[in-house]
């Protein structure tokens, strides 16, 4: 078992993998070993304790109020279920509004110290030195924090129902869940913008409570400023001269649009069209448009997903192409302390 | 003679302007150990940061076990262990989780796992406190566990950087003794460090790197005949007319350098064993011969001294500015 390699033979080697300029191996070699390794760890962490513990007492409370309302109403509604999650009475806001408040924060405190804390334990070049590629490692981290989201999320999606079967004694209908398997998705991919934001920052910085800042102060700014920005912007870029209908529809579209490059405006826009079937649309409606329409009455399930198609692949490709400035900022990264 | 298991050949890393590894040649053999020796930022890191594919060289070419790391890395990985410079845990983990999940990385089989890891813990004395957590651990423990974590692997090559440095003269000895079993078992290895008498007990054979240029190469004895001229130095301490015992000494054949280093100290330096010849000369002077002693030459003479050289050189080279 010697490694005698003769050296022509070394040059041919060599010269034969220089030639094509290609690593040899997998580079997903290692990856679930990753992933089993992480996901361990956040679901041990104290800090993800914290922020479950939080979210499921928000589920419960807003569900108890949610039930007792729709118990009083007796309403004959199609969509009880979904009301559960929109319901809101003073001074307890919807469910889903609170929900649209901690993923982010969930996800952030799941990704803001993923690759600078292995830097500062020291344990990176440990690591890198295992025969696994880089990519793996990355790829392993990310999808540990979202299947950990996934779990967190479809536990407190469970627990709705669960506690709507017993309160309410009625069965959910296939459309009810179907739409609300959707939102569910919808929740995770929000969640997962989030996590790779933070795993961006996390390469960025070496320090993780600097890390964890930028990416609270971005979510911060999507949350209270981007509306106001957006209509600011709306006003500078398309002005409002003579005052013409015209000129109002094409503001507000702008300001519409602008908005929606916020990852809270997708998301608030495909909970409300996924969870309000009788939402039909997400824009700017004109009375000749609504010619015909019985009001109230609510969309089939695929007519809104028509309408909120494109939120919903906006929020999975902006997970996308988060973590893929993630990949590259970390491919390039030093290993040097 | 079998194909080095590490060779490079001009191997060049730059970061920007600053050249951190310079046109290095180093070639290490089977069952050698080798130690690459020099001040802290002389390159030692990165060369081996290079062996392992985890950076990329500028120019030049490296090849270990015949591989080349930077194309095949997850093979060279496979096969090399490394010990970074102040090894980390995760704390909250178990001794036998942190290694469980370098097994599994390694993609070695679920039902060998244990047997590996208990061998290598019992290998490095830490099988006592295999499910206690990383967090409770002191630095020999941290720097044996690293150990562990490289036998995990089976490794034919472990690379080492500072192995010994911030642990306790017991702790250190402990890994100088690990480090010449593993040699005894044929793992050929290469060690990084600063603390040179530790790498003069364990090393076959040093590289002394300065400014990202391996300056000097060879076995210890070797070095110290190439910088210091003389390899011996022997100290002689004896009563007498000192003119007649220097004049004496100063006769004897093969002697390099002699000084008196007070009335009844002598030093003299020689290229080979001069005891025989001094003491008769101290003798045959008249003098009463109290002591003869033989000084190794320690690696911290031969740095000290290939490094004073070198700032003499400097000095006298007018600087151009």
């Amino acid at each position: 078992m010697t490694q005698a390699v003769s050296q022509p033979q070394v040059k041919r080697q060599a010269q034969g993998v220089a030639a094509r300029r290609v690593r040899e191996g997998s580079p997903w070699t290692g990856m679930w070993a990753v992933v089993a390794k992480e996901m361990a760890d956040h679901l041990s962490s104290v800090r993800m304790a914290i922020l479950e513990a939080l979210i499921v007492l928000t589920a419960i409370g807003t569900m108890y109020v949610a039930t007792q309302d729709i118990q009083q109403r007796i309403s004959r509604d199609e969509f009880l279920y979904l009301r559960l999650f929109t319901n809101a009475r003073d001074p307890l806001p919807a469910f889903i509004g609170l929900l649209a408040f901690f993923i982010p924060l969930v996800a952030i405190a799941l990704g803001f110290d993923s690759v600078n804390g292995e830097f500062n334990r020291r344990t990176m070049p440990r690591i890198l030195a295992q025969p696994i590629y880089r990519d793996a490692l990355l790829l392993g981290k990310f999808l540990a924090g979202l299947f950990t989201l996934a779990l967190v999320c479809t536990a407190v999606w469970l627990l709705i129902f669960g506690m709507g079967v017993l309160r309410l004694g009625v069965a959910p209908g296939g459309e009810e869940v179907g739409r609300a398997l959707l939102f569910l998705l919808a929740t995770i991919f929000f969640g997962g913008i989030w996590l790779a934001l933070a795993m961006v920052f996390s390469i960025l910085f070496r320090q993780p409570a600097t890390a964890a800042l930028a990416s609270i102060a971005a979510w911060l700014f999507f949350i209270v400023f981007w509306g106001m920005i957006a209509g600011l912007l709306a006003q500078a870029l398309s002005p409002i001269r003579f005052g013409f209908a015209e000129e109002y529809i094409a503001q507000a579209n702008l300001q519409l649009a602008l908005g929606r490059f916020s990852p809270n405006t997708l998301y608030a826009e495909t909970m409300v069209a996924l969870l309000r079937p009788e939402i039909r649309s997400l824009g700017i409606l004109m009375p000749s448009q609504m010619e015909g329409a019985i009001l109230g009455a609510p969309l089939p399930l695929s007519e809104s997903l028509v309408l909120i198609w494109p939120q919903l692949t906006g929020l999975i490709a902006g997970t996308i192409v988060l973590f893929a400035l993630a990949y590259v900022l970390f491919q390039r990264q030093e290993i040097r302390p | 003679m079998s194909a080095p298991i590490i060779q490079t050949h001009e191997l060049t890393k730059k970061y920007g302007n600053f050249t951190a590894v310079d046109r290095l040649n180093l070639s290490v053999h089977a069952g050698e150990v080798f130690g690459l020796l020099g001040p802290n930022g002389a390159g030692k890191t990165t060369t081996i940061l290079m062996l392992l594919g985890l950076t990329e060289p500028t120019s030049g070419s490296v090849h270990v076990l015949g591989l080349d790391p930077s194309r095949q890395p997850l093979k060279v990985k496979s096969r090399v262990g490394y010990m970074p410079d102040q090894v980390g845990f995760y704390d909250e983990l178990t001794a036998y989780e942190n290694l469980a999940y370098i097994a599994r990385l390694n993609s070695i089989a679920g039902d060998q796992i244990k047997k590996r890891i208990d061998e290598a813990l019992a290998r490095v004395g830490l099988e006592q406190v295999a499910r206690k957590r990383v967090g409770t651990f002191s630095r020999g423990m941290r720097q044996r566990l690293g150990v562990a974590e490289v036998l995990i692997k089976q490794p034919q090559l472990i690379i080492m950087d500072e192995p010994t440095s911030g642990l306790d003269p017991e702790a250190s000895h402990e890994l100088l003794d690990m480090i010449r079993s593993l040699k005894e078992e044929g793992i050929t290895l290469l060690l990084s460090s600063h603390l040179l008498h530790q790498v003069q007990a364990v090393c076959d054979r040093v590289g002394l790197f300065s400014h990202g240029k391996m300056v000097l190469e060879g076995a210890v004895d070797e070095l110290a005949q190439q910088v210091l001229g003389g390899a011996y130095r022997i100290q002689i301490s004896a009563d007498g007319a000192q003119s007649e015992i220097l004049k004496a000494l100063k006769n004897v054949p093969g002697l390099a350098h002699i000084r008196a280093v007070n009335s009844r100290l002598y030093e003299m330096e020689a290229a080979r064993d001069l005891r025989p010849e001094a003491a008769q000369a101290v003798l045959s002077a008249g003098g009463r011969l109290y002591k003869l002693d033989v000084q190794a030459q320690s690696l911290d003479d031969i740095y000290t001294a290939y490094f004073k050289e070198v700032e003499h050189d400097a000095s006298r080279v007018p600087t151009a500015s």
